[in-house]
């Protein structure tokens, strides 16, 4: 059941529903009655994409068709931007891609989801391997259409010794899902999943994780931070699996959220399934408002009320941005945050 | 300079300002005493224009102009600053910027051109320097684990930085000790002028040591009931405040 299986059979009863435990806040069976002709061949010139100017090389998925995969010999450093471009309205497509991290090698992928056309419905699977003590640092901006379905999926499998470090930066779609599953092999290797939702209008915006620590001595560390206004919705799924024998494992997950009108909606369920006994696992997740008694004091300094609100926003989300280990990404995720939250 | 009129003030349906006066003019220092309950700082976030309170009648003016239907920047940005009894912690914003963004507001606000970045550090290092503040604490979160002291420190760099007309001090000598309340007092008392007023609301006698009033008045029961010269507040301090709640109720 995925919207990819859906377009290649044209079967809409393929598509996930409320009825999956895992998609029942981004049901797509009762939002999709008809699926949309296949996506054309892009023909044109493509235009810069957010991350060109820090990236070594690019990578491009236009409507559904381009680079399939991407290797990183041994040993080697390369930051390499990822672009998906639905360039087309009212279509369909579906596209995959596999990146191998050879053994040592530091990857930085910068990766982005560019909506250049309106109503399409659109699916990106990736699936990353990192070999024995590799690094990939991911930074996903997705910038999809408001009445834009897009799936993003994401298999990451780690070996001893590796590191991915992510951050999800998105503002959402008609109903837009990024969802990354980690496998885990403890061995010293470790993972950060972080994210930043900031959803407005109807938008809807779904950050997804499952990690599974498959053996000892493995960490993760989660932050994910969203501000939801208008009739947005925000929805975070983070599931943390400890099997059995995956003894020393460090896991942290934060999650916090912003509701910034009464119609704002957020849907969180965080998991922490640990079938290890010497483990250390925490969990935080909080839905709020904004502090009336900061505002209050921003305000009394002279910052006009819709200034200070975007200022203490965006403090809020800076935790997660400063994250970051990439220098030019952070400043392009500190930008696109600025301008979504109308500071400066 | 500050002129308030009968002002009545409820909050949730309770009244607690029942028709307060006061005159505080230009260049002048006055102290507002008053127990626990009496509406001290009533007076002042109404003053500053805090939400949820409700004023059911009379007048607050600055230099002639109605304060009462402002909105908190706007009154901030004529001049008036209270200066909070628990400053609050802003997570994520270094003070420097928070300073900044407020300076530059309130000189926008007034038409006036904005700070540019080397002027505002320049002085912010001056100010942060007579108030003993390390500079580099301004790199970090607005009071977030800041001391009391240190937090009431960093309302004196406010002020100093944004140079109000009108000063609100809500019970500044809480939370701290000595040495802390003589570098805040000290920053104060620089703040004095013939163009600025002051208004210092404290529960105890101790802060006016530090900080000398013109005029000490008695808020009992949401109304003035008492002024005179500084001896008021030592008589206060000695004899307590039963005979003004007694004949206020």
């Amino acid at each position: 059941m995925s919207l990819a299986s859906a377009l290649k059979t044209g079967d809409v009863t393929e598509l996930p529903s409320r009825r999956d435990e895992d998609w029942r806040w981004t049901d797509l069976r009762a939002l999709i009655r008809v699926l949309p002709p296949v996506s054309p061949v892009f023909e044109g010139a493509l235009g810069a994409g957010p991350f060109d100017g820090l990236a070594d090389g690019v990578l491009a998925v236009v409507n559904g068709r381009g680079d399939t995969r991407f290797e990183l010999a041994a040993g080697l450093t390369r930051t390499v931007a990822l672009r998906f471009v639905a360039a087309a309205s009212e279509t369909a497509h579906a596209a995959r891609l596999s990146i191998e991290v050879g053994e040592g090698a530091r990857l930085v992928l910068l990766e982005s989801y560019e909506g250049q056309g309106a109503g399409y419905v659109v699916e990106a699977d990736i699936d990353i391997r990192l070999a024995k003590g590799a690094s990939l640092e991911r930074i996903v901006l997705a910038a999809d259409a408001a009445d834009a379905v897009s799936i993003s999926q994401a298999e990451v499998t780690l070996s001893p010794g590796a590191s991915l470090a992510q951050t999800v930066l998105t503002t959402g779609a008609k109903r837009q899902r990024l969802e990354t599953r980690v496998a885990h092999p403890g061995a010293h290797a470790s993972v950060r999943l972080d994210g930043v939702y900031l959803v407005a209008g109807q938008r809807h915006a779904d950050i997804t994780t499952v990690v599974t620590h498959g053996g000892v001595d493995g960490t993760t560390s989660q932050l994910i931070k969203g501000v939801v206004s208008d009739q947005g919705r925000g929805v975070f799924q983070g599931r943390i699996v400890v099997e059995e024998g995956a003894d020393q494992t460090d896991a942290r997950m934060g999650h916090h959220a912003l509701l910034l009108s009464d119609r704002a909606e957020v849907d969180a369920k965080p998991e922490l399934l640990i079938f290890a006994d010497d483990v250390s696992c925490a969990h935080g997740n909080t839905v709020g408002s904004l502090d009336d008694d900061a505002l209050f004091y921003a305000r009394q300094r002279g910052i006009p009320e819709l200034a200070a609100k975007a200022m203490l926003t965006e403090a809020f989300i800076g935790e997660v941005i400063d994250r970051i280990g990439h220098e030019g990404a952070r400043d392009v995720a500190r930008a696109w945050a600025a301008g979504r939250l109308g500071v400066g | 300079m500050l002129s308030v009129n009968n002002l009545q003030v409820s909050v949730g349906d309770k009244p607690i300002l029942k028709g307060l006066s006061l005159d505080v003019p230009a260049g002048e220092v006055h102290a507002v005493m008053g127990p626990n309950g009496a509406g001290k700082s009533t007076l002042s976030y109404t003053l500053a224009g805090r939400d949820g309170y409700e004023v059911t009648g009379g007048t607050a003016t600055l230099n002639g102009e109605d304060l009462l239907s402002l909105a908190p920047e706007e009154r901030a940005a004529r001049g008036v600053f209270l200066s909070f009894q628990y400053p609050l912690e802003i997570p994520g914003v270094p003070a420097l910027t928070f300073i900044r963004t407020a300076v530059n507001a309130q000189l926008k606000a007034r038409g006036e051109a904005e700070m540019a970045a080397p002027a505002f550090l320049k002085l912010a290092k001056l100010k942060a320097g007579e108030l003993k503040i390390d500079f580099e604490m301004l790199k970090r979160p607005l009071n977030v684990g800041f001391s009391g002291g240190e937090k009431k420190r960093m309302e004196i760099l406010q002020m100093a930085m944004l140079q109000p007309k009108l000063l609100i001090l809500d019970e500044t000598d809480s939370g701290l000790d000595i040495d802390a309340l003589k570098i805040v007092s000290e920053g104060v008392n620089a703040m004095r002028g013939p163009d600025r007023a002051m208004l210092v609301i404290t529960h105890y006698q101790r802060l006016l040591d530090y900080i000398k009033p013109d005029r000490v008045h008695v808020l009992a029961a949401g109304r003035i009931v008492a002024s005179g010269g500084p001896e008021l507040a030592l008589q206060l301090e000695a004899e307590g405040y039963e005979k003004y709640e007694k004949a206020a109720a």
